[in-house]
């Protein structure tokens, strides 16, 4: 036990009491937790940074509020549903479309509308944001994925977190959702999670919980050597986020549309630890990197290069991308 | 807030804690283990008498410089006497007197006397003795006999011996033959040896006291000689021998007068007899400390009403589960419904024992996780289905208890005392998590709380460290200081060990 526990700290693996000890309680002050915490604020702010984000079509901020959303979603057949202070995808739904006056998911489920009324009662009550605080539900443009992840994705939006600290962005991975995860981009509802090499932005083999996986459980097809697009501007995106909020600890979540590009979803101020396992590398060890040569008032265009120079991975051979839209398609 | 800030807060802490623990328990001898009795014994003078026709006065030596021993309590029963008490050379003494009164009497001194080690003779060191008055012949004598056994004795103890000794022989020693001219009784022998020490200019007086033993019953005085040695007094068995204070000697008074005296009266007896019993060692502390001027008994919280005490005493273990919870987040890394949620579900056990502790609540909450998925489908706002949930498990409860006290099974009734406000929200919450990242997550977590309330349980029973943290809340701070170390804990939790094995470095590859 010993053994391991000498092992893991060689290998700089970030434990969630160091994690919270000496990162989230260091660098993230108390004060700004609302901002990355109530997702309306984050879309507000990163509007304003010029951060793309999915299209706000309405908020429901009252049980009254939820009459309406047949009138804000009139121009738009598929939308998504978020309690603004939910956490790990709770009480997200995805509505692809709509038949026989009922509403339809990503998934396939046809929900009739006195269960979505029902569904977002519970979200405005508070029964997805932390502590049970009355909530807001956001009304907003459904992320059309990218072709590039339909190979091994089942339904749902994959999406990229990258793990940004005082604005350099240390370790990415791209979640995949599974037929175990209904959908879901969550890790511990068994999606996959993959790591992405910072420099390139070339997709790492993947795991399921603790397992490596070289392929997707659902679609067979090999997870490693997929080369992410927008690479560039993912990171540019991650790296402003610092700036958008003055937390020094966060995870951005960003989505890949197939029409608009990165879309920031959400930031997180407590960005799990599972992402050390998809990239086979420990945080700690480029946090320490960070903190030992990394100039924190650099631009963002020097703190991409820094961590492009500093975390580059070892990666296996690259798929070619325009093979695999043609495969797609 | 650094961490040199944190060490040095958590040092002071410990320090403190321990220093309080170790004045109680060892200066004022509060009880370390739990009901830790202390032998107490009762002694009684009755004093009896036939009273004159005009007004009397009895006296009677009472204790007070007692080696050994403390005194706890003391009272005189003696309805129509005056009574005062004073200081006498033979220790003190207690005065009855009446103006008048008809028919035998009989008055009583009664007193608890615990043993205390550190209670020592806080006498002066006395005078050098005159030489005693003594007649040409019995002074020759006396000088021989003391010229005699100083060559044989190298010292005031090895002295008293041989002098002893050589009174003891009695007849057949030439001086001692002179001197004893009346019935030979360890005290006369005593008052024999008074005179010769006198004679050799060494102090010494007649202790007169009883033995504590711990059948009851009355009791004769004894005598012991005290001599003191120019540094403290030593103590010599007229009879055997013996050196040293027997330790369940008490010493009554001393001097060579008479227990009681009368004046006035007759047919003085008295009569002394002592009962052992055992007294609760907090309440003797507690004295003791009072005695001491320590306001640390005042203030503890034995001066709260005995009901207050009760609930006290389970309020302070509740720290100690909660450092047990935080032990097994911080450090192993069990997940569990709400943060305190198991200390409270394990003051429950308490009442239930722990089998049926953890079968009324997984009953209970499988129950209420029924009710609660079909009160989801009646598409209820939060805050009503809350209060609906609840509801219903005070009725789960009520039932359970009705039910099983049908069957005879007694600790069901015990049920009432389970958190139902807590236990409504742990069903709460499981239910969502049921539904949003599935059954299994939603059992590991309600097992893992339930593991970690048994083991909270566990701790929290534990009757001497009820006691301890009851007796010595200042113990509490060691806890603070625990926490304190534990909050700047950032290495790996058991578990994530497991968690991040994959991230081992491969083997042969380092």
């Amino acid at each position: 036990m010993l053994r391991r526990y000498r092992g893991l700290a060689a290998e700089g693996v970030l434990g969630l009491n160091k994690r919270n000890g000496d990162y989230i309680l260091k660098f993230n002050p108390r004060h700004l937790y609302p901002l990355v915490d109530d997702k309306l604020r984050t879309k507000h702010l990163a509007l304003r940074a010029g951060i793309a984000v999915p299209e706000l079509y309405g908020v429901m901020e009252t049980q009254r509020d939820i009459r309406r959303l047949p009138e804000i979603v009139k121009d738009h057949p598929e939308f998504a549903l978020k309690p603004a202070h939910g956490s790990a995808g709770d009480g997200i739904v995805v509505i692809a479309g709509r038949s026989a006056g009922r509403y339809r998911t990503i998934s396939g489920a046809l929900l009739d509308e006195e269960f979505l009324s029902h569904h977002l009662s519970n979200a405005i009550n508070g029964q997805f944001s932390l502590g049970g605080v009355p909530d807001v539900v956001i009304v907003e443009y459904m992320v059309r994925f990218s072709a590039l992840f339909e190979r091994i994705s089942f339904q749902g939006v994959p999406d990229v977190r990258v793990i940004v600290f005082r604005g350099y962005p240390i370790m990415a991975m791209v979640r995949l959702p599974t037929r175990s995860s209904n959908g879901k981009a969550n890790l511990h509802q068994g999606a996959v999670g993959a790591g992405i090499d910072l420099a390139s932005g070339v997709t790492l083999d993947g795991v399921i919980g603790t397992q490596v996986v070289t392929q997707h459980p659902d679609t067979t097809h090999s997870i490693a050597g997929l080369q992410i697009n927008d690479w560039n501007t993912i990171l540019d995106i991650s790296a402003r986020c610092y700036e958008l909020t003055g937390l020094g600890y966060i995870g951005v979540d960003i989505v890949l549309d197939r029409d608009l590009g990165p879309l920031v979803l959400e930031l997180n101020a407590r960005p799990g630890l599972a992402i050390q396992i998809a990239n086979r590398q420990g945080l700690l060890r480029r946090l320490h990197i960070c903190e030992q040569r990394a100039d924190f008032n650099a631009p963002a265009a020097q703190r991409i290069e820094f961590a492009k120079r500093e975390f580059q991975h070892p990666v296996g051979p690259i798929i070619d991308t325009a093979a695999v839209e043609v495969a797609v398609a | 807030m650094n961490n040199r800030h944190i060490y040095s807060l958590s040092v002071i802490l410990t320090v403190l804690s321990l220093a309080l623990f170790f004045y109680k328990a060892h200066v004022l001898g509060f009880p370390v283990a739990p009901q830790e009795q202390t032998q107490i014994w009762t002694v009684e003078a009755a004093v009896s008498f036939t009273p004159g026709p005009a007004a009397m006065k009895a006296t009677l030596r009472i204790p007070g410089l007692t080696p050994g021993y403390s005194l706890m309590d003391e009272n005189f029963v003696s309805r129509g006497f005056g009574l005062t008490t004073r200081s006498a050379p033979a220790g003190r003494e207690a005065v009855w007197a009446v103006r008048e009164a008809s028919g035998p009497q009989t008055v009583y001194y009664r007193a608890l006397v615990y043993k205390d080690p550190q209670r020592q003779v806080e006498d002066t060191t006395p005078p050098f003795p005159e030489f005693p008055e003594l007649d040409e012949p019995s002074k020759i004598a006396l000088e021989g006999l003391i010229a005699d056994v100083r060559r044989q004795s190298a010292d005031v103890a090895s002295f008293t011996t041989e002098l002893l000794r050589r009174i003891s022989q009695g007849e057949t020693d030439p001086y001692i033959r002179l001197f004893l001219n009346r019935t030979d009784t360890p005290a006369d022998r005593a008052h024999l040896a008074t005179i010769f020490l006198a004679g050799a200019q060494i102090p010494a007086r007649i202790a007169h006291g009883v033995l504590l033993r711990d059948r009851a019953g009355a009791v004769q005085p004894e005598v012991l000689l005290e001599v003191h040695d120019g540094v403290e007094w030593l103590y010599f068995n007229p009879v055997t021998l013996q050196q040293g204070l027997p330790e369940d000697f008490l010493i009554w008074w001393r001097g060579d007068e008479k227990l009681a005296e009368i004046e006035g009266g007759s047919t003085l007896g008295v009569t002394l007899a002592v009962q052992q019993s055992l007294l609760d060692s907090i309440l003797i502390a507690e004295r003791r400390a009072e005695q001491r001027g320590s306001h640390s008994a005042e203030f503890s919280l034995f001066s709260l009403p005995i009901a207050t005490q009760a609930v006290y005493s389970v309020l302070l273990m509740i720290p100690i589960g909660a450092l047990v919870i935080m032990i097994l987040r911080n450090f192993v890394g069990i997940k569990t419904f709400g943060t305190f949620m198991p200390v409270l579900v394990a003051l429950a056990f308490r009442e239930t024992r722990l089998l049926w502790g953890v079968t009324l609540f997984a009953v209970i909450v499988s129950l209420g996780l029924l009710i609660r998925f079909y009160l989801e489908k009646l598409r209820l706002l939060l805050v009503p289905r809350l209060t609906c949930v609840l509801t219903v498990v005070v009725l789960l409860m009520a039932g359970i208890s009705v039910f099983s006290h049908r069957l005879g099974l007694q600790p069901g009734l015990s049920i009432a005392l389970f958190p139902m406000v807590i236990i409504s929200m742990t069903i709460e919450r499981m239910s969502i998590v049921w539904e949003e990242r599935g059954a299994a997550e939603a059992i590991q977590e309600g097992v893992g709380s339930l593991v970690v309330a048994a083991i909270a349980y566990l701790v929290m029973e534990i009757a001497w460290l009820e006691h301890i943290i009851f007796v010595f809340p200042e113990l509490l701070f060691l806890v603070i200081a625990a926490t304190l170390l534990v909050g700047r804990y950032t290495g790996y939790r058991l578990l994530e060990l497991r968690r991040f094995k994959a991230l081992m470095p491969r083997e042969g590859e380092a």
